[in-house]
């Protein structure tokens, strides 16, 4: 089934005919609302007026992570905070989080979005989904939440964790459909054979996996180990969260809903469009958002992008899996993580810069695991344990405090971290993906 | 009266005290008193040595975070109740001991504890008030 | 019992004033109230019958069709329905539509055994919303505030009762969730929130985490508190609108009656209002099961008058309370209940003795010394049970003064003896140091040995 017929199979000429009419209202929009963005535009020299068409976007400056983070906390708002209906926050590359304001139509909208993403990956009204994802300001858990009211399924809002029990409702409550990220679903295998449930014999027959990369033999794994669909969901917060793109049964990319989120490659160095079919940086203009519409946002992540119709019916684009990122992000968990808030944090806590490295790794059938080193140099060093317990204790909690995941802190002697170009490597990833 | 000791911050890795005793050997350093405080995946190693600066610049040349504490040795009976008699002193002037270890070694009939205090001046005075023996050149001098 | 004296207005300085969601039906009097009641009942004892579970128990009652209630005093025909019976229910044995018609499931966390589980039609969220959107309007919360939700969100109801509840009066949510402080302080100040949702416990916690935050009262928009997933006492609530400066309501739901959004605090702090358009309440007596009058203290039961997936008949709370007589100044004729005195269940039986954790609360919490938490610890002293009372209190007391320290333990005990009758020891901690809950709090340990 698809959920809007209308956008989703909308042919080309069409859609360029909408993306340019409603860039052009957006301009304005912006520069009516958004004193930040008016600004920038005034500085560009830019009006609503020199936007004919879409191809204009690319006369349209660059929103980063960063002028997020320094917009913070009202800047980019284009609403005052009276028609703003909920607040997420995601953790930013240092100190300030990113913060996303909804009105009521941008609710609305995520539910469409959502809606369109689990009809793609193959659910059907009527359907139960077990919801995995984490619930709160995390934009997993109430996306996917949203998404299933809005069409029709029956929600079981277990958010994350809590492995017996998700595997016990399943069981009792025999839902088609798990939302998740694909590292859990494999974790959960191990847990359930633990339990005496066999993965081949689970109710789940479809699974929206996503909120971090996975590659093509853990979609393999996984759809063997649990005799399922496993499908890959893509969004970030700052653009709307999960209901960006979504794959469906035939998983040959994910369906970007360009009517909403125009998408743009770019080579990341030069910012310049990336020749047709090779992989740059993803660009996202967000084309009918209210609380906080971004222009252009550089989302890191590095695609290739396929403009050809899908089996599916679907004219939409399908952006490749994320190829890697044109930062040092890393995401555990489903939690990104910036080296850069590693280093914030030690900042604060010791007035220094110690040396320190990132070790992610996950065992077989295990989560991932975030371990920090730390070098203990001069400064830090202390005579008694008890003081460097405290330390290492205060270094973990601020760090878990920042990110919401836990860690391990561990303090290394100087010099030990391994440095290439007298510049320590901030992050060691041994996961195999 | 005080005695200077060296801190060395330690990895708990297999052979990583017998590349400190290379070290210190290297640069005639000898150890008079040592003892490890360990943590899960730390130590902290704490010696008496002869030449305690010779041995911080070696250390600290060598990439060690190592650092000098004010400690003070004690001579104490070697019989039964010898500490139990020092350390009555101590708390009855409510003084706090931070670790103590023992020197292998002894000069006479008597032991040798070296004691690391909250407030290394105030136990001193309470030490040397109660008529209890600090040592430090003879120590230094072994 | 005391009904008068427990009225704490701090919100001069906001010119509070009585607002309401839906006033029609929030002010209905008794001549319409008890006919739709009773409507209400007929339906939802048909609904009753189309589930297995209430089939047989409603036939073997006499009852085989709705008709045979005939006046709301039919409703003592019904046996209870207690928390075993949902479990031996489970999953499907409570359900009265057609799955295709539920469109979301809680389960109770049922750490040990079976959990429960309620189902939720379209029709059953839009009346739980209704209810919430009521309780918060009551306080004089409105679309101009800013939430920030602090109870957890997942199969837990108060998180998202009180997402659906705020969303719908128009206000700016922050589902934040439970624990993490920092960001909880940092956000609540970068955001100006103005109203919390919190567990007493937690309330009382992040006070003390102001200073190494770098949060200064001033810095906050704050003004209200929902409090509840927890009960606590009438102390605790004024220690949490002293050190917060803020106004504090009671609120209480229960995930078998949806969550919260049961019953809920007025501007009037005089108890909590309990939608009777969507409860019939009843006060019974725990033991003897017979209903009490207004102003005795007992077991509350609920039977839900709106549900259609899991219509509940004379459901026992375990929770104890007491119906307050008096009307209230807002014009809600909804009945008041008072805060959760204790549960059936959770009385501890010390020496021989009954006792409440609530009321060891009660005595502590107004000792001004005391700071925001305390355990309550049993154990055995040779035959007979020992009752340890741990509190923290303010670090300022730690003067090196044993004597003064002795005097305060000394003065709590006293207190302690005179509320409670059994003779505790009273152990003073430094603040911080006993375990911290960001969530519901387990306050007493009980390490007896079962005979």
């Amino acid at each position: 089934m698809i959920w809007n017929e209308k956008m989703e199979c909308i042919s080309k000429d069409d859609l360029l005919d909408l993306a340019s009419q409603r860039l052009k209202n957006m301009v304005s929009y912006l520069s009516a609302n958004c004193p930040t963005y008016k600004k920038n535009l005034d500085q560009h020299g830019l009006t609503a007026s020199d936007i004919r068409n879409i191809g204009d976007i690319i006369k349209l400056p660059f929103t980063t992570k960063d002028d997020m983070r320094d917009s913070y906390p009202f800047g980019l708002f284009s609403r005052p905070l009276q028609d703003i209906a909920e607040i997420h926050v995601s953790s930013g590359t240092t100190g300030n989080p990113t913060v996303v304001g909804y009105t009521k139509d941008d609710i609305k909208l995520w539910s469409e979005v959502m809606a369109r993403a689990l009809c793609c990956a193959g659910a059907e009204p009527g359907d139960m989904l077990q919801n995995a994802y984490g619930y709160g300001l995390f934009t997993g858990g109430l996306g996917l939440h949203y998404g299933a009211l809005e069409m029709g399924l029956t929600v079981i809002p277990v958010s994350s964790g809590q492995t017996k029990r998700q595997l016990k409702l399943m069981d009792d409550f025999k839902p088609r459909i798990l939302s998740c990220t694909p590292s859990y679903l494999l974790y959960m295998a191990e847990e359930a054979k633990e339990m005496g449930l066999d993965p081949q014999e689970s109710s789940w027959q479809i699974g929206v996996l996503g909120a971090e990369p996975w590659s093509e033999s853990m979609r393999l794994e996984i759809e063997q180990l649990w005799n399922i669909l496993a499908t890959d969901i893509y969004g970030l917060s700052e653009i709307i969260g999960p209901g960006v793109a979504q794959e469906c049964k035939y998983k040959d990319g994910l369906h970007i809903f360009w009517d909403v989120f125009y998408p743009e490659i770019i080579d990341p160095e030069s910012g310049l469009p990336a020749k047709e079919g090779q992989s740059g940086e993803l660009v996202i203009t967000t084309l009918t958002k209210q609380g906080i519409p971004l222009l252009r946002y550089r989302t890191r992540d590095i695609v290739s992008i396929n403009y050809e119709k899908c089996a599916c019916g679907r004219t939409s684009p399908r952006i490749s899996k994320i190829k890697g990122r044109t930062d040092d992000m890393i995401i555990v968990r489903g939690i990104n993580v910036f080296p850069s808030q590693i280093e914030h944090v030690l900042l604060g806590i010791e007035g220094t810069q110690p040396h320190y490295q990132l070790v992610v790794d996950r065992k077989s059938g295990e989560l991932d695991d975030l371990e920090v080193l730390v070098e203990v140099e001069e400064k830090i060093f202390s005579d008694e344990i008890k003081k460097l317990r405290a330390l290492e204790e205060k270094i973990r909690k601020e760090i878990e405090s920042v990110l919401g995941i836990l860690v391990k802190v561990k303090l290394v002697e100087p010099k030990t971290i391994e440095r290439s170009m007298g510049k320590a490597k901030r992050v060691i990833d041994k996961r195999q993906v | 009266m005080k005695l200077t000791q060296i801190s060395v911050f330690l990895e708990n890795r297999k052979g990583r005290l017998h590349e400190v005793c290379v070290l210190l050997s290297e640069n005639r350093v000898n150890i008079r008193a040592l003892t490890i405080a360990e943590s899960e995946d730390f130590g902290i190693l704490r010696m008496v040595v002869d030449r305690p600066d010779s041995a911080l610049q070696a250390l600290k040349k060598n990439g060690f975070s190592a650092q000098l504490t004010d400690v003070v040795a004690i001579e104490v009976d070697d019989e039964p109740g010898g500490l139990a008699k020092i350390l009555k002193v101590l708390t009855d002037k409510n003084i706090n001991i931070e670790y103590m270890y023992a020197f292998v070694e002894k000069l006479s009939d008597k032991a040798v504890l070296v004691f690391r205090f909250e407030d290394t001046d105030l136990a001193v005075k309470v030490l040397k008030g109660s008529g209890i023996k600090i040592l430090r050149k003879e120590v230094e001098e072994i | 019992m005391f009904a008068a004296g427990i009225i704490n207005f701090r919100h001069n300085k906001y010119k509070m004033q009585n607002t309401f969601w839906n006033e029609n039906i929030e002010t209905i009097g008794k001549e319409q109230l008890q006919p739709l009641q009773l409507k209400l009942l007929k339906d939802t004892v048909s609904a009753a019958l189309k589930t297995s579970f209430y089939k047989n128990r409603l036939y073997r009652s006499g009852i085989k069709s709705p008709d045979d209630i005939k006046t709301l005093g039919d409703l003592n025909k019904i046996p209870f329905t207690t928390k075993d019976d949902l479990r031996e229910a489970y999953p499907s044995g409570l359900l009265s539509t057609s799955s295709d018609d539920v469109i979301r499931i809680h389960t109770s966390s049922g750490t040990t055994g079976t959990p429960t589980v309620i189902y939720h039609t379209k029709e059953d969220l839009d009346n739980w919303t209704e209810l919430v959107a009521r309780s918060i309007v009551a306080t004089g919360f409105s679309r101009s505030d800013i939430f920030q939700n602090m109870m957890s969100y997942g199969l837990f109801t108060g998180g998202l009762g009180l997402h659906y509840g705020a969303e719908r009066v128009g206000a700016t949510v922050i589902p934040i969730g439970a624990g993490n402080t920092k960001r909880q302080l940092q956000l609540m100040r970068d955001f100006k929130t103005t109203t919390i949702h919190i567990t007493p416990s937690y309330a009382l916690h992040i006070h003390s985490k102001f200073k190494e935050n770098n949060i200064k009262r001033g810095d906050l928009c704050l003004k209200r508190a929902f409090i509840g997933a927890e009960p606590h006492s009438e102390n605790t609530r004024k220690k949490i609108e002293e050190i917060l400066e803020i106004d504090a309501y009671n609120s209480y739901g229960l995930s078998e009656m949806n969550g919260p959004g049961v019953s809920f605090e007025c501007i009037y702090k005089r108890g909590m209002h309990t939608w009777e358009d969507s409860y019939i309440l009843e006060i019974v007596d725990p033991v003897t099961q017979e209903p009490l009058c207004e102003g005795k203290e007992g077991e509350i039961v609920f039977t839900t008058l709106r549900r259609k997936a899991t219509p509940l008949l004379r459901y026992r709370t375990r929770d104890l309370a007491f119906v307050y007589k008096d009307s209230c100044p807002c014009r809600r004729t909804h009945r008041r209940i008072s805060r959760i005195t204790g549960r059936t269940d959770d009385m501890l039986i010390v020496n021989g003795v009954n006792m409440f954790p609530s009321q060891i609360e009660e005595v502590i919490m107004r000792i001004p010394e005391v700071g925001t938490n305390y355990q309550v610890q049993l154990e055995k002293d040779g035959a007979l049970d020992r009752l340890i009372v741990k509190v923290e209190i303010y670090s300022k007391m730690f003067t090196g003064n044993v004597k003064e320290l002795d005097n305060l333990k000394e003065k709590i005990k006293e207190e302690l003896r005179a509320s409670i009758i059994i003779h505790p020891v009273v152990e003073l901690h430094e603040p911080g140091s006993l375990p911290v809950f960001e969530g519901k709090a387990k306050r007493v340990i009980d390490l007896r040995v079962k005979i």
